[in-house]
């Protein structure tokens, strides 16, 4: 198994290790690339990390990346989107205090996404979320400038929610995060994303 | 992708450590407060939320820019943070007097305008003008050298914010320094206002070197190195044990080009922070986005020298050459 994780910007270290973390506890012979370039796509599946969105965007356009990963995706590669990662996989995004901004997205998942939700770093968190509906427990984990999932339509089915949003959301292939799973203690989002892999 | 080398690989573990390394300097006197260790349902500013946000800096270039039309342009530049300053550090030269905090009329208007992060600096030891950019909201404090520093003999103790802190280190004693007291992100010091990286190389490289004697290093001088550098021997050792400093690392100080920027990911930086170079070019608009695309794939020359290509040589900003400049002249030796 090969898992590719957006390296341009953010949390990518932190995911790769995570994800390496994930392989062992599962005793899966896999391992963990950085994906860069187009030719680094001939993966099983793809991370986009925590980051700032626009900037992967703007990077990922500038590669050449983005249409080829678009494309990937919608043939049913499997991929994970925690926070900018989130945003990237969103059909439709604004903004909780300046709205609606172009930026190029990936645009694929049937969620509303507002970024910054809860406001700025001061408002940064860490709380406990459930996820036991992915065979973890109650887990601490942090939301960095988190963006927030309204609203949940068309395929996409709710996983967790943490007060009155969504904080992880699947949709076929596709699973977003608003949290960061990879700062976390546990393996367990990454051990379900490569159960989405197996299947 | 550069990993860490990690034995120790509990992320949540690296939290933990420095957080138990903040309590030991509370322990030893030198902090007033702390916050709840009985955890909230929601909590802000924990050690884990403040050492979490530079790890989303990672791979980015910051920005200083003076006005919401410079911090528009870095935004659609693909900057993943800008940096409000009232001067950029080439005018701050220039200018002389007293460099103090930006207008907060200004880093408000800033933060209104774009949905990416919003830094601003404060002198180094004034607690009230990091007070006020805490009460302001903006992401992240720089207690910087390129302000005139506000107390000669301290730095501001960083444990006592919500809002996570960055500082300039030209070495790796300085770095720890600063951590301890509790900076969640540390930046080469570099001579900023230069145009001229050599001192940014320079500084890299040193902390590069002490990372590495440290790790080759038994207990017995690690301890006499704690000592040396004035930290918590936890720190040192953790240090040694990552082999990289325990916080996000970016480089800062004299970076102008594209070429300049990927030289010093090439040296191990997790990202920049670019200042004078951009707006006191001819072409910033295209430089930023030259040196976004150069950090983001600076393990490929190609990639960098498309980058190179976006900016023209003749519309870098001049640049100062460090030996020209008086021993009183230079900024990196503001607040050791």
């Amino acid at each position: 198994m090969k898992i590719g994780v957006l390296a341009y910007q953010g949390s990518f270290e932190e995911h790769a290790l995570q994800t390496k973390r994930a392989l062992d506890k599962l005793k899966i012979d896999g391992e963990v690339i950085a994906v860069k370039r187009v030719n680094d796509l001939d993966v099983d599946g793809v991370i986009i990390p925590g980051g700032e969105s626009t900037t992967i965007g703007i990077v990922a356009q500038r590669m050449g990346l983005l249409e080829p990963l678009k494309e990937k995706i919608m043939e049913g590669l499997p991929v994970l989107g925690t926070c900018a990662g989130a945003i990237m996989l969103a059909k439709d995004v604004s903004d909780a205090k300046v709205g609606k901004k172009s930026q190029p997205l990936i645009g694929v998942m049937d969620i509303s996404v507002i970024r910054n939700y809860y406001g700025r770093q001061r408002e940064s968190f860490e709380a406990n979320v459930d996820l036991r509906s992915i065979g973890g427990g109650i887990e601490k984990v942090v939301f960095i400038r988190a963006p927030a999932i309204v609203k949940v339509f068309g395929n996409a089915k709710s996983l967790s929610q943490f007060k009155d949003v969504h904080v992880m959301v699947q949709e076929n292939n596709l699973l977003a995060t608003t949290f960061h799973p990879e700062l976390s203690g546990t393996t367990i989002v990454h051990e379900y994303f490569i159960s989405m892999i197996k299947k | 992708m550069r990993l860490y080398e990690l034995s120790f690989n509990e992320i949540e573990e690296f939290f933990y450590k420095l957080a138990e390394v903040r309590d030991i300097i509370k322990d030893s006197g030198l902090m007033s407060f702390l916050p709840e260790k009985e955890l909230p349902e929601i909590a802000t500013g924990t050690a884990r939320v403040k050492h979490a946000f530079p790890i989303f800096q990672k791979g980015g270039v910051i920005m200083d820019v003076t006005n919401v039309e410079q911090a528009g342009i870095a935004e659609d530049a693909g900057a993943t943070s800008v940096m409000v300053l009232d001067k950029l550090p080439y005018d701050v030269r220039k200018s002389g007097g007293v460099a103090r905090m930006a207008d907060p009329k200004i880093i408000e208007e800033v933060m209104n305008s774009i949905t990416i992060p919003v830094m601003a600096k404060v002198r180094i030891g004034h607690y009230y003008e990091a007070k006020l950019l805490e009460a302001l909201g903006v992401d992240t404090i720089d207690e910087s050298e390129v302000l005139t520093p506000a107390d000669e003999e301290h730095h501001i103790n960083k444990w006592e914010f919500k809002v996570p802190f960055v500082n300039g280190a030209r070495n790796l004693g300085e770095a720890l320094r600063r951590i301890s007291e509790g900076a969640s992100m540390i930046r080469t010091k570099g001579e900023a206002g230069t145009g001229n990286v050599s001192e940014a190389v320079k500084h890299m490289k040193i902390i590069n070197a002490e990372i590495g004697a440290l790790v080759g290093m038994s207990e017995e001088d690690r301890v006499k190195k704690a000592r040396e550098y004035q930290v918590p021997y936890q720190l040192v050792e953790l240090t040694a044990k990552i082999k990289r400093l325990p916080v996000v690392n970016f480089a800062a100080g004299g970076i102008a080009t594209p070429a300049d920027a990927a030289l010093m990911m090439w040296l191990g930086g997790d990202g920049v922070f670019v200042g004078s170079g951009i707006f006191k070019s001819q072409d910033p608009a295209e430089r930023a986005r030259a040196i976004v695309l150069a950090v983001a794939g600076w393990e490929y020359p190609e990639v960098v020298l498309e980058a190179q290509k976006m900016i023209s040589e003749q519309k870098s900003m001049m640049g100062i050459d460090i030996k020209s400049l008086k021993p009183e002249e230079l900024l990196q030796v503001r607040g050791q």
